[in-house]
Parts: C-alpha cells; sequence; structure tokens
C-alpha cells in the first residue's frame, strides 16, 4: 500500500479531472460516468440499516475493517446520487481511520458541488460524508480499544 | 418542436402582462432564465402584493385589535378589510365565518382537533380518499386515535380519479368527511359538490382541502356547500405563513378552539374562561397582520384578472405539456383524470426523478420531484415519486418547450 496515494492526493487528482470541465453537461456526465466505476455492492449490505438519512433518492453506505483500514461499499437508485458516492468512495476508501478523520474533505467544494454538500440538499452528500466519518470514529475508538 | 405565435396565444389571453407582475420571473438560475413550474409548491408574487406588505410594515405597523392609538386601528383597518376582500372572494356568508392560520395545514389541524373532539365516539370513522396530502390525513389520523375512531379512505382509479358512488364508502359510523378538491400530485380535480351534497344527505360533516384548488378557479364555498373549506395563501400569490379556515357559522360557533391565549379570549379567571366571539375565538396570538395584509392583496389581485381567462391558459399549458412530454420515449404521465388544474406528474422508465430534476435545475427549469407528500398514494400507484411540473397563469407555451427539451436533454444523459 506504500506506492497509493495519500487521501490528500487522491483528491487533488479528482479536482485535476474536472478542473479542466468547463460547462454543466460535461461536469454532470463526468459524474455520471463515475458511477460507473463504483464497485458493485455485496446485496447482504443493500439493506435498510445501511441506508443514509436525508437523502431524496435512496443511498446504501456499509463500511468494514480490513487490516486497520475502512473498506467501504455503496450504491444509489439515482444515477448522479451514485456517482456522488462513488467519488467519495474513491477518494476515501481503503483507508485509516486516523487519515478519514485528519485530512480535511475539500474537493467537492473544489469541483464546483458545494451546492451538494449543503446539509439541507436533498441528495444527502452531507450526510454520507458524515456517516463515513462516523465509521472512521467509531473503528478508530475500536482500535485503541485493542 | 411547435411553432408558437409569441406570447399571445390567440385567445386574446395576454401572458405577458400576466408575467410583467412577478419580478421574481426576470431572475436567471446556472445563467439560464429561469422557468418557474413549481407553483403546486408554491406561488411567486405579484409586485402589488410584495408592495403592500413593504408598505404595512413601513407605515402601518401594529399590534390588532388592543391598541387605542391610530396605527394599532389602522392595522386593525387593514385586516379586517382582508378578511372581508377574502369573503367576497370564496362567497362565504360572514366575513367571520374567515379565520386566518398558518396555511392549509394548521388550518387541518385546527379543523381534526377540533370537530374531532365535538363529533368522534369511539368506533366513528372519518373518511378521507387516497390521493390526500399528508395534511388531509395525519391531523385525522391524529384525531381518530384520540377518540377512538377508525380512518377510512375512499380508493381511486388508475387514471388518478376517485372511484364513483361515494355513497357506497359512507357508513352508519361515518361522522367527517375530509375530501381534497384538487390533487397537489395528480392534478385531479374532485367533484366536491356533488361529494359534499352526499355526505350532508347523511348529516355528515364535511372538510374541503382547497389548497391546490384556489390558485386555480373561482371557488365559492357556499356552492360547493361543505361545512369546513381551507386553502393556503402562498399558493395563491399571497406570502407564506398565512392561510384560511372558512366554516360556515353554525359549526365554528360549536367547534372548541384548538389552541389557548391571546385574542380568543372573552374573559378569564382561574377557575373558567370564557371564549370570545368567532372569528377571534379560533384566533389565539398575534396574527401574521403582514402576511393577512398580502392576502388580501394577493385575492384584490386574483379579483382584478379573469380567472376563467386564466384557467383556460392553464388547460392548454397542462394539453401541450401532456401531449409533448408524453412523445419522449419511456415516459408516463401520472394522473390522467379527465377534470384537471395544472399538473403534470410524470415518470420516465429507467430515469430517476432526483436526477432528472438536478438537470432540469441546472437548465433553469424549476419542479418538483420525490412523494410530495402523498406517500400512501405513491403506494397505490405503485411509485417511489414523481417529477412534477406545475403551471401558473404567468408560464408560456414556450416555456413548456423548454421544460420538453430539457427533459429528453437529461434523458439522453441518464440513459
Amino acid at each position: 500500500m506504500s506506492n497509493r496515494m495519500t487521501l490528500q492526493e487522491a483528491q487533488d487528482q479528482v479536482v485535476e479531472e474536472f478542473a479542466l470541465i468547463a460547462d454543466w453537461q460535461d461536469r454532470y456526465e463526468q459524474i455520471i460516468e463515475s458511477a460507473k466505476d463504483l464497485p458493485r455492492i455485496d446485496p447482504e449490505k443493500k439493506v435498510d440499516a445501511n441506508l443514509v438519512n436525508g437523502c431524496q433518492s435512496r443511498v446504501w453506505l456499509a463500511a468494514e475493517r480490513r487490516d486497520g483500514t475502512i473498506h467501504l461499499s455503496a450504491d444509489s437508485d439515482a444515477l448522479i446520487t451514485k456517482g456522488l458516492v462513488a467519488l467519495l468512495v474513491r477518494v476515501l476508501n481503503d483507508r485509516t481511520p486516523e487519515e478519514i478523520l485528519g485530512t480535511p474533505i475539500t474537493f467537492i467544494e473544489r469541483i464546483g458541488l458545494r451546492e451538494h454538500l449543503s446539509p439541507t440538499r436533498s441528495n444527502g452528500l452531507a450526510s454520507m460524508l458524515d456517516q463515513i466519518k462516523r465509521y472512521a470514529l467509531a473503528f478508530g475508538a475500536k482500535e485503541e480499544q485493542r | 418542436m411547435t411553432a408558437h405565435t409569441g406570447t399571445l396565444t390567440g385567445t386574446g389571453y395576454d401572458v405577458k402582462a400576466v408575467r410583467a407582475c412577478f419580478p421574481i420571473l426576470e431572475e436567471r438560475v446556472h445563467g439560464k432564465p429561469l422557468v418557474y413550474l413549481d407553483n403546486a409548491a408554491t406561488g411567486q408574487k405579484p409586485q402589488q402584493v410584495i408592495d403592500v406588505v413593504e408598505t404595512y410594515y413601513r407605515s402601518i405597523n401594529a399590534n390588532v385589535h388592543r391598541g387605542v392609538h391610530t396605527l394599532s386601528n389602522l392595522a386593525t383597518d387593514a385586516q379586517e378589510s382582508a378578511r372581508e376582500a377574502v369573503r367576497r372572494h370564496i362567497n362565504a356568508r360572514h366575513a367571520h365565518e374567515v379565520i386566518f392560520t398558518q396555511g392549509t395545514t394548521s388550518a387541518l389541524n385546527m379543523a381534526a382537533y377540533g370537530l374531532g373532539s365535538l363529533l368522534l365516539k369511539p368506533g366513528d370513522e372519518v373518511l378521507i380518499s387516497t390521493m390526500e396530502h399528508h395534511a388531509n390525513l395525519v391531523p385525522w389520523q391524529m384525531a381518530c386515535e384520540r377518540h377512538g375512531a377508525g380512518l377510512k379512505v375512499i380508493p381511486i382509479t388508475d387514471e388518478g380519479e376517485l372511484e364513483p358512488e361515494i355513497g357506497r364508502f359512507l357508513t352508519e359510523r361515518t361522522r367527517i368527511l375530509a375530501i381534497t378538491h384538487a390533487s397537489n400530485t395528480l392534478g385531479t380535480v374532485n367533484p366536491v359538490k356533488e361529494i359534499v351534497a352526499e355526505a350532508r344527505k347523511h348529516g355528515i360533516t364535511t372538510v374541503v382541502d382547497g389548497a391546490q384548488a384556489v390558485p386555480h378557479m373561482a371557488v365559492d364555498v357556499q356552492d360547493i356547500g361543505c361545512d369546513i373549506y381551507v386553502f393556503s395563501g402562498h399558493k395563491m400569490f399571497a406570502p407564506t405563513g398565512i392561510g384560511v379556515l372558512y366554516g360556515r357559522e353554525e359549526v365554528l360557533d360549536r367547534m372548541p378552539p384548538w389552541q389557548g391565549g391571546g385574542e380568543m379570549i372573552d374573559r378569564v379567571t382561574f377557575a373558567k374562561t370564557t371564549y370570545a366571539k368567532l372569528p377571534f375565538k379560533l384566533e389565539a396570538g398575534t396574527p401574521h397582520i403582514a402576511g393577512i395584509v398580502g392576502l388580501g392583496e394577493a385575492v384584490r389581485w386574483m379579483a382584478a384578472h379573469d380567472l376563467r381567462a386564466m384557467a383556460a391558459h392553464e388547460a392548454r399549458l397542462l394539453e401541450h405539456a401532456t401531449r409533448e412530454l408524453g412523445a419522449i420515449d419511456g415516459l408516463r404521465i401520472v394522473g390522467t383524470a379527465r377534470n384537471k388544474v395544472g399538473v403534470a406528474s410524470f415518470v420516465i422508465e429507467g430515469v430517476h426523478h432526483y436526477d432528472l430534476g438536478t438537470l432540469l435545475d441546472q437548465q433553469g427549469v424549476a419542479v418538483r420531484t420525490g412523494h410530495h407528500c402523498t406517500q400512501p398514494l405513491l403506494a397505490r400507484l405503485g411509485l417511489e415519486g414523481t417529477t412534477r411540473a406545475s403551471f401558473a397563469p404567468f408560464n408560456t407555451m414556450e416555456e413548456v418547450d423548454v421544460l420538453v427539451a430539457a427533459t429528453r436533454k437529461a434523458v439522453k444523459m441518464l440513459r
């Protein structure tokens, strides 16, 4: 894992990819494209207990511990939402709780999707990010107890 | 795409003049001209309504019915002249049959609390319909729970009309019938006059939710014959936070107040309080005076326009939208009742309404997506949500074309 990008580098990479996109249509096409990169979620994890609150579409977000990191899997029944959660998973997946909690997540604002981050937005992107941070807090605390 | 003859649609209806009343229509969204098709959620406000609210705060503001000073008297006059304007607008017999509320939801809560206490005994029934907004469902459910009564539901057809012959659903235990005049999700206009007449034959108290009807038609509460008729100001060109509960005097006189305090009292002792006369008995606390004044002005704005011509214009918009949207591959209009207000709800195969709403917004088009506060209705139709375009007298045929083109573009991106 040592040759892997840091969370910060992964964010910067997403920002670079979106930087060249000028118009809304291409930006949303890129988000929709991202949805296709999201690994298929295990059907057993697509349960109500993993639903994220506050979304107009349904979003499932599951986490498990793997070798001290958090492995995320997600899905949504709406494509744009799925694309947004795919970007989150791409940047935050398989990282330690410390890295997730210690790095400010700024790429969403930086790719011009700040409007999607407001807690009042019905896509629930803010809720998804909160959920990932809660997983990180919970798993991080368990690590310390060991 | 169909060509339209500018702003005049060959009918004499001057949509350009109507548009000029609404300053918000000059706004741009994501760099594109705003196409506002979310009128069933909340309507836009004419300049004269905005002005009257501003003038109220600038030069009249004082509490009503309390002070002896000049401003208080001016504010009271402004409020009571608005009440009279609303009375005239809905053709109520008396101004004191017009109760100001926060909106339709609070009016229905007042009705459910008051009529529930007055009428419901264990085993009694309240009858609503499948197409009710949650505001005309949950308060009755709560009243039924309080009084041990049952909630019964009139089913609908696949087209979104009430099952015919309403009499079949009335029982000996039916005490209250609460039904919507027009469906916010489907646009269906219910034959409330006939329904109310049937219910009254059996001595059933009738409540009509007019929130989606009043923006589109002249409503005559005496002609409908219902005991209670409720609506919101904000959907009919008035400010938010103000609504009306109209009730027949005989019913309101007997109905216990929902909230206590403020102006609703006659005399208060620690042992017992006697209540004020109508309408004040049902208006506890300082009212939303600016909202009331704004509602009065909105009603005057409507009175100055030809509501029939506006309704005909909206019908043409709906017809055009239904035809053009319907031509999109995989799109299905939800709600195909024979009699509809300007509401086009639809679903598209393989396209989530949230995605569509987001991409329409990017193109300057404002629509509503989701369950529209009618979850049991959507469950009946086997849907999780729809995209809803809802029209106002200021919308144009060209805007419908923008909606259709924007929808086509979004579908292309999402498939």
